[in-house]
């Protein structure tokens, strides 16, 4: 590798565990391996996981490359390959590996991604929502409450069954708009990378881009705690 | 880079294990000297020592109850784990610290130990084939087993005096193995029922890396529970018909369950068996007709059983049957029709039956192995853990920190603080399982964080857990404000505690000491049988030749070996075969020169020119 070759997209995110190889204390130039003895050096838990796969920071990413990156990557790291290695080469290959696939799971899914990189730009969307999104308020509210009535029911009854179908209905409602949800937020994804690639430094651009933020918080927020309920819904008639 | 030792690969199973190694870039399972690559996971205590394998086995209808078989569903379990199934076993099971015991005469083993007997076994076979010692391996595990499991399965690996370099799931084995041969690309569903266990596994192949998408299955079903199925039919006939009730009487309990298991594998190949149990005292026998039929409606049940965990796995992967290119099956179960039948049903698709489903596991690990090594280097298992991990929290629930399905190696992090000023230490419970509450999950292990004294809230420490690429759990702590690492003693649920791991080591070596002269005594015993033969045979065709006082010290040599025999003691065995050797010299030289003149006398003279 090239380590005159400065990294195109903030290289100050690049970040080793340390500067200097661990082992023979050079000053490290390569990514991953010191270019002067060849050691595997570890990886910070807080690297940005697009620049560990060398992607652009956004929410449309390729899939192939991440793949392709992900198995290479492994390649590099895995605790297979290092059988023969020191105890420290030992316990770096298995923490980068563990990084690794933390790295890959949350980029691979589209929603994981999105929440990584939301927390990336403007901190974390991960707080747990207690209360319903308000447009969901009374409906969540009945729904609890016939919830409630077909774990009191018997099941087999006629007022068991009649419960249970409005369950279902309401289950595949609830399907439907945690979709919705999701359309909306594809959308918003493809809207925040065009916003990127414009790179634009204008108030303007910085106002879009803090209501897309706050859009696909809320949307993301929303979603989980749809999902949340879905699920439950789902374990108490199956 | 350095030469590494060798390292084996080994099939610990339910019923048969096996071990393999690599040769010139292929796998391959090592034979024992009867030829046959599978020794059966039976391990019984003799009045001369423990014996292992084939030999082992007979003892299972001669002393049952001194005789272990599918010791795997014990591995990490405490006796409440298998309650209901106590009443199938005919030894005795106790339990101390959490861990199951098995009674054998005086002395009591746990399951690692009886398991660490197999692996002596297995690794005897591969330094006697191999002409070197052996020292490390690669273990196959169910991929459903949990952490207590595959930590007992990686005890009775030192136990047995090897290093365990991997823990490997066995259907994972099996498709490098599979992939090796078929140098396949695409998504594949391993499906492997074998005699105690059943594990799904979906991979993707493509490039050489193996990725497991998903798993599931159970780690209590297996070809075991058929056999239990076919065993209690006979009971209640044998009971309803004959008036015997056999379960007071082991030995012919377990003749019942080997006739229900042989009967069920004839029934793989045949449409209709007859079956017959020989019943105690002389009353006769019990003999019936079972069809195939008649077993599939029986067992049908059971084979069900494993479709939800194939229906789950596919969920957790966000496949369908039809995004499944081919499916592999392994394990001895998976010859019975009905099983195939099921399975291409659900898939929608012939099974792949190219590879032996005995040995395709063992052959999958001792790839694993030569990858450790460095000789394989293009190919690469990416597994997962099969169960979520996490820790106990506030109301009795469990709050998951690592997903089931998720890569392996995993880490997660957790910052643990204080609620009370001064406090010294946070418990921390650890779980596997997937259900809400902890008391539905499996306590893997508690440890006592060390906190140092700061008013409430202050400390900040965080504790690190970490799923290695065994999928074995290991936890480490630091303290966030002075970056001091802290080591921590995890207190496992259901697993041996390391001194108690050495102290085993320790007696394992005393037993191979017992062993040796166990296997001494067997050899000395056939030689004795042998000589007795032949000399009996030589008596019979030459007495006549000798003189009464050869004769008499012959018979007088004959009866010392013959009691010499029944004794325990293969140094005096073969001191008595020498004397009889040197009493029957006469008698030999005999036989010779009579033979030679008789085949003289038939003769012309230029013939014997
Ligand atoms: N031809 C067959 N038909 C049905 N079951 C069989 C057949 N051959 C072996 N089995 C069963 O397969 C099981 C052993 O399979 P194996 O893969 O060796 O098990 P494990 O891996 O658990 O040791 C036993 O329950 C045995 O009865
Ligand atoms: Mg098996």
């Amino acid at each position: 590798m090239d380590h005159h070759h400065a990294h195109s997209t903030g290289s100050r995110d690049l970040r080793m565990a340390r500067s200097m190889c661990w082992h023979c204390q050079s000053e490290m130039a390569g990514e991953y391996f010191c270019e002067r003895c060849v050691k595997v050096q570890p990886v910070s838990k807080d690297t940005d996981y697009f620049i560990c796969f060398g992607l652009p920071r956004r929410l449309t990413i390729d899939q192939n490359k991440l793949e392709a990156k992900f198995y290479e990557l492994s390649r590099a790291f895995h605790p297979d390959f290092y059988q023969n290695k020191s105890d420290a080469e030992q316990a770096i290959s298995l923490g980068n590996s563990a990084t690794l696939n933390t790295a890959y799971r949350t980029l691979r899914d589209p929603i994981q991604r999105a929440e990584y990189l939301l927390d990336l730009e403007a901190g974390s969307v991960k707080e747990i929502r207690t209360s319903p999104p308000s447009d969901l308020f009374e409906e969540i509210l009945e729904l609890q409450e016939t919830v409630e009535a077909y774990r009191a029911s018997d099941r087999d009854s006629e007022t068991g069954r009649e419960i249970l179908a409005q369950l279902v209905a309401e289950r595949q409602a609830l399907d439907q708009r945690k979709q919705d949800m999701e359309h909306q937020l594809e959308q918003l994804f493809t809207d925040w990378d065009t916003l990127q690639d414009r790179g634009d430094a204008t108030s303007q651009a910085r106002a879009e881009r803090d209501r897309l933020l706050k859009q696909m918080r809320e949307i993301l927020s929303n979603r989980t705690y749809v999902k949340n309920i879905v699920n439950d819904l789902a374990e108490t008639i199956e | 880079m350095t030469a590494m030792a060798r390292i084996i690969g080994i099939d610990l199973g339910t019923t048969n294990s096996l071990v393999a190694y690599m040769k010139d870039g292929k796998p391959c399972v090592i034979p024992g000297r009867a030829g046959r690559a599978m020794v059966p996971s039976v391990v019984a205590m003799t009045d001369n020592g423990l014996i292992v394998g084939d030999s082992a086995k007979e003892h299972l209808t001669r002393s049952p109850e001194r005789t272990v078989y599918s010791v795997k569903r014990f591995m990490g379990k405490s006796l409440a784990d298998v309650q209901n199934e106590l009443a199938y076993f005919p030894y005795a099971l106790t339990e101390q610290g959490g861990v199951i015991r098995i009674k054998l005469g005086e002395k009591t083993y746990s399951p690692p130990q009886i398991s660490a007997m197999i692996l002596k076994e297995l690794k005897q076979r591969a330094e006697a084939h191999l002409g070197e010692s052996i020292t490390k391996a690669v273990i196959t595990v169910p991929a459903y087993f949990n952490d207590s499991q595959r930590q007992a399965t990686k005890d009775a690996g030192l136990i047995a005096g090897l290093e365990v370099l991997r823990i490997i799931n066995e259907p994972t084995a099996a498709s490098l193995a599979y992939g090796l041969q078929d140098k396949t690309q695409g998504t594949i569903a391993v499906y492997d029922f074998g005699g105690g266990t059943f594990d799904i596994s979906i991979l993707k192949l493509k490039n050489g890396i193996f990725e497991v998408l998903a798993t599931n299955g159970d780690t209590h079903l297996g070809g075991d529970d058929l056999d239990r199925r076919i065993a209690d039919l006979f009971l209640s006939e044998i009971q309803t018909g004959h008036h015997i009730d056999l379960t007071a009487s082991p030995d012919h309990m377990q003749a019942v369950r080997l006739e229900a298991e042989r009967a069920k594998i004839r029934l793989s190949d045949e449409l209709n068996t007859q079956i017959e149990v020989e019943l105690p005292d002389g009353k006769g026998r019990y003999s019936r007709e079972l069809t195939r039929d008649q077993l599939e409606s029986m067992v049908m049940e059971i084979i069900e059983r494993t479709l939800a965990p194939c229906r789950l796995a596919l969920k957790d992967a966000e496949l369908t049957t039809a995004q499944i290119d081919e499916i592999v099956l392994v394990g001895g179960s998976t010859r019975m029709p009905l099983v195939r039948q099921r399975v291409q049903e659900l898939f929608g698709k012939q099974p792949h039956c190219n590879l032996n489903p005995d040995e395709v596991v063992a052959l999958g690990a001792a790839v694993q192995a030569d990858i450790l090594s460095g000789g394989t280097t293009d190919m690469l298992l990416l597994d997962v853990t099969p169960l979520s991990l996490g820790i106990e929290t506030m109301g009795g629930v469990m709050s998951s920190l690592i997903r089931r399905n998720t890569t392996i190696p995993a880490s997660a992090k957790e910052l643990f603080t204080t609620y009370v000023d001064g406090q010294t230490g946070v418990d921390i419970h650890i779980l596997q399982g997937e259900r809400e509450l902890v008391k539905d999950n499996r306590s893997l292990a508690r440890f006592r964080l060390k906190v140092p004294p700061l008013p409430a809230g202050v400390p900040r420490i965080e504790v690190t857990f970490l799923i290695d690429a065994n999928g074995i759990l290991n936890v480490t702590a630091a303290d966030m404000r002075t970056g001091q690492r802290q080591s921590i003693d995890v207190k496992p649920s259901y697993g041996l505690s390391d001194n108690e791991v050495e102290r085993m080591i320790e007696d394992s070596f005393k037993f191979a000491q017992e062993d040796v002269t166990a296997r001494k005594l067997i050899e000395a015993r056939l030689d004795a049988e042998a000589l007795i033969v032949t000399t009996e045979k030589s008596l019979a065709e030459g007495g006549r030749l000798v003189a009464e006082d050869v004769l008499a010290s012959i018979r007088a040599a004959l009866s010392a070996l013959t009691s010499a025999k029944d004794g325990h003691d293969p140094k005096a065995i073969r001191a008595r075969m020498a004397d009889l050797e040197l009493a029957a010299k006469p008698l030999s030289v005999a036989l010779l020169d009579d033979s030679l003149k008789r085949t003289l006398q038939g003769k012309t003279v230029t013939e014997i020119m």
